[in-house]
């Protein structure tokens, strides 16, 4: 892996323009809003909404490496999702079942323990596996289609395939995943007590804290030589194959990160929301997270975790007050974004920061 | 073995619906590089079209639908593709994301107008007997599958229209400097392909009641046809609708239904490693 990752001789990226303290100061006002303001300020409820927002802005930020940056348009992060918060359901419900069986098993007719439930009583269990049942799943779906150049559109509709069957799947084996209604009524998390407030407080700061360090991660990885070598695959395979590099190692690996990165968020919405259910995680949901990217602004990091948040209180509001013309809007919004402003809001905001100063530069001239 | 005999009048016509849709994808897709989510949306109003003309019409409402769906949802599919696709060409992604925009839509659209509870649109009288273990609707929709294959071979071979879109299909630029009026070709296409999805609808009636979200059941099947058969593949979209079709059917028989969709997922990957671009290429030079 490193000798290919090894450094070409070719000059810098040209730097735009020396403003490196500006992104730094930025992530800092944010980090003191999201971990000091927003705790004294909103009530739990709000606090509780906002902490589920943030689990999605975490699978946003996984869909913004990959598509933004990788050109992978992902439309199954739900299945990743899905598996990490299926993951922890499982050791919530053992835990709460204490030596009895889960409720819902019981009302399906289970008499025994399924094996495959049994080793996530272990809570080190199952948090290892809220990693490594996404990623693997990602990795070997990555390495079998990117390894036959399978792209584009071609892995979209493949990976909304997979979100489609993963939902068919989950509802199919009742008895072992709650079917349609999936994991729910958790009364534990860890030893505390789900509903209570200090717990739900608690939850809100992992979570923020958990995106906070993934995104220095993904900004980190975006501006070392892996994230220059994605950038090159996304605007140009071919030619990076020719320089010798394999970008099916590439794409294969920033797919897998993505997919580790929404089964975390998955592990962080159970007991946050206290359900996941297979509605959470199919086509429809999956696709609402890109496009919350989309209208973020997929080429910027700051731009997926920005629309995932939007997104997420616009969904809450409108289908509070005015339940009927959600799905206009969002609709709507959809095909604005895309058509008019395909950099979304940050795009937006930058353009109108360059004309701005354009006109400034004019004026001193 | 009964069960066996009994699958295969279901596995076929799944697979002739999933032809009818795929059809029009194929075309769109290999031609325009357009992915048209909203193609199950087109279903739907043909379904919803078939449903509107029982008043008129009674029990034999789904033969006077076949033509009207196919001209109102190939009229959705050609205003969609002035409006909007057409300002996305080459951008496939971005067709997708928008399409499924307007997909939304036009669900919300059907809820508002038909509510949200699924209707039913009652088959023709005729239809209501069965040949050996093939139920006649099934042989209907079959037929009407094998029709729509004849008639878009004919439409692509034997005319001066098809010619030109099977012309700018495998090379845009040299069809467009032969002087062949390359929007006008994609205009018809859509046309042609909505109006298909239009008349899948109509078909779907015939075993199923028809709702808002019609089209979502479909639509990711019919792609998997598109991507298994080859891109603007006739043949190629033929073989992977049956192939699907009964594979669905077989596997559900055989294991169950929820594991029977992991079962196609599987084997289309599995498939994908020796025909990564499908049963049927067409072969071109251009590099991506």
């Amino acid at each position: 892996m490193t000798a290919t990752l090894e450094k070409p001789p070719v000059t810098e990226a040209p730097v735009k323009e020396p403003r490196d303290w500006r992104g730094p100061a930025l992530f800092a006002v944010v980090a003191i809003i999201g971990l000091v303001v927003m705790p004294l300020v909103l009530e739990p409820f709000r606090l509780g909404l906002l902490a589920k927002y943030l689990t999605y802005a975490i699978v946003a930020l996984g869909i913004g490496l990959a598509w933004g940056q990788g050109g992978m348009l992902t439309l199954g992060q739900g299945v990743f999702f899905g598996l990490g918060g299926y993951a922890m359901g499982m050791h919530l419900k053992l835990n709460d079942a204490g030596d009895g069986l889960p409720d819902f098993m019981v009302w399906s007719g289970v008499e025994t323990l399924p094996a495959l439930w049994e080793p996530f009583r272990n809570p080190v269990f199952a948090i290892a596996m809220v990693v490594i049942v996404p990623g693997a799943v990602a990795w070997l779906l990555g390495t079998l289609v990117f390894r036959q150049r399978v792209r584009g559109a071609y892995f979209a509709i493949l990976t909304q395939a997979l979100a489609a069957a993963m939902v068919i799947l989950l509802v199919g084996q009742q008895g072992l995943t709650g079917g349609t209604n999936g994991l729910t009524n958790f009364f534990e998390v860890f030893g505390q007590d789900v509903a209570a407030d200090s717990t739900q407080r608690g939850l809100y700061f992992t979570v923020a804290i958990v995106l906070g360090i993934l995104f220095i991660a993904v900004w980190q990885l975006q501006r070392s030589r892996f994230g220059r070598l994605l950038l090159a695959v996304r605007d140009g395979e071919d030619r990076v194959r020719f320089l010798g590099y394999n970008p099916a190692t590439v794409k294969t690996i920033t797919f897998t990160l993505s997919a580790v990165m929404a089964g975390i968020a998955g592990a962080l919405f159970v007991p946050i929301v206290g359900i996941i259910s297979p509605a959470l995680l199919g086509v429809v949901p999956s696709l609402e997270l890109v496009v919350a990217v989309a209208v973020g602004g997929r080429f910027v990091l700051v731009g997926a975790v920005l629309g995932a948040v939007l997104m997420g209180y616009a969904k809450t509001y409108f289908s509070e007050e005015l339940p009927d013309a959600w799905l206009y809007l969002q609709g709507a919004l959809f095909i604005l974004v895309i058509g008019l402003a395909p950099k979304g809001i940050v795009g937006i905001i930058s353009s109108v920061r360059e004309s701005v100063a354009g006109r400034k530069k004019e004026v001193a001239a | 073995m009964e069960g066996i005999l009994n699958q295969l009048p279901i596995g076929l016509s799944i697979a002739a619906v999933l032809l009818l849709i795929a059809l029009g994808l194929t075309f769109t897709f290999g031609q325009m590089g357009v992915i048209n989510m909203a193609h199950g949306e087109f279903i739907m109003a043909g379904a919803y079209t078939a449903y509107l003309l029982q008043d008129f019409a009674g029990r034999n409402a789904v033969l006077v639908a076949l033509p009207v769906a196919f001209v109102v949802a190939g009229l959705m599919g050609l205003i969609l593709e002035r409006a909007a696709i057409r300002h996305f060409y080459g951008r496939p992604l971005d067709t997708l994301l928008l399409t499924w925009g307007v997909s939304l839509v036009l669900q919300q659209v059907a809820r508002d107008l038909f509510g949200a509870p699924n209707v039913q649109v009652l088959s023709p009288t005729w239809l209501q007997g069965t040949f050996g273990p093939m139920p006649y609707n099934r042989m209907f929709i079959l037929l009407l599958a094998v029709g729509s294959v004849v008639g878009i071979w004919v439409y692509m071979n034997r005319t001066a229209l098809g010619r030109r879109m099977q012309a700018v299909m495998q090379n845009r630029q040299l069809a467009a400097t032969s002087g062949i009026n390359t929007g006008q070709v994609d205009q018809l296409t859509f046309f042609i392909g909505s109006g298909l999805a239009g008349i899948a609808g109509v078909a779907l009636t015939l075993i199923g009641p028809v709702g808002p979200t019609l089209g979502t059941y479909y639509i990711v099947d019919a792609f998997l046809v598109v991507v298994a058969g080859g891109l603007g593949q006739l043949r190629g979209a033929v073989i992977a609708a049956a192939a699907l079709g009964l594979l669905n059917s077989y596997a559900e028989f055989w294991t169950n239904a929820s594991l029977a969709k992991v079962i196609v997922f599987a084997v289309i990957i599995a498939f994908l490693q020796f025909r990564p671009q499908g049963l049927f290429v067409l072969r071109s030079r251009a590099l991506t």
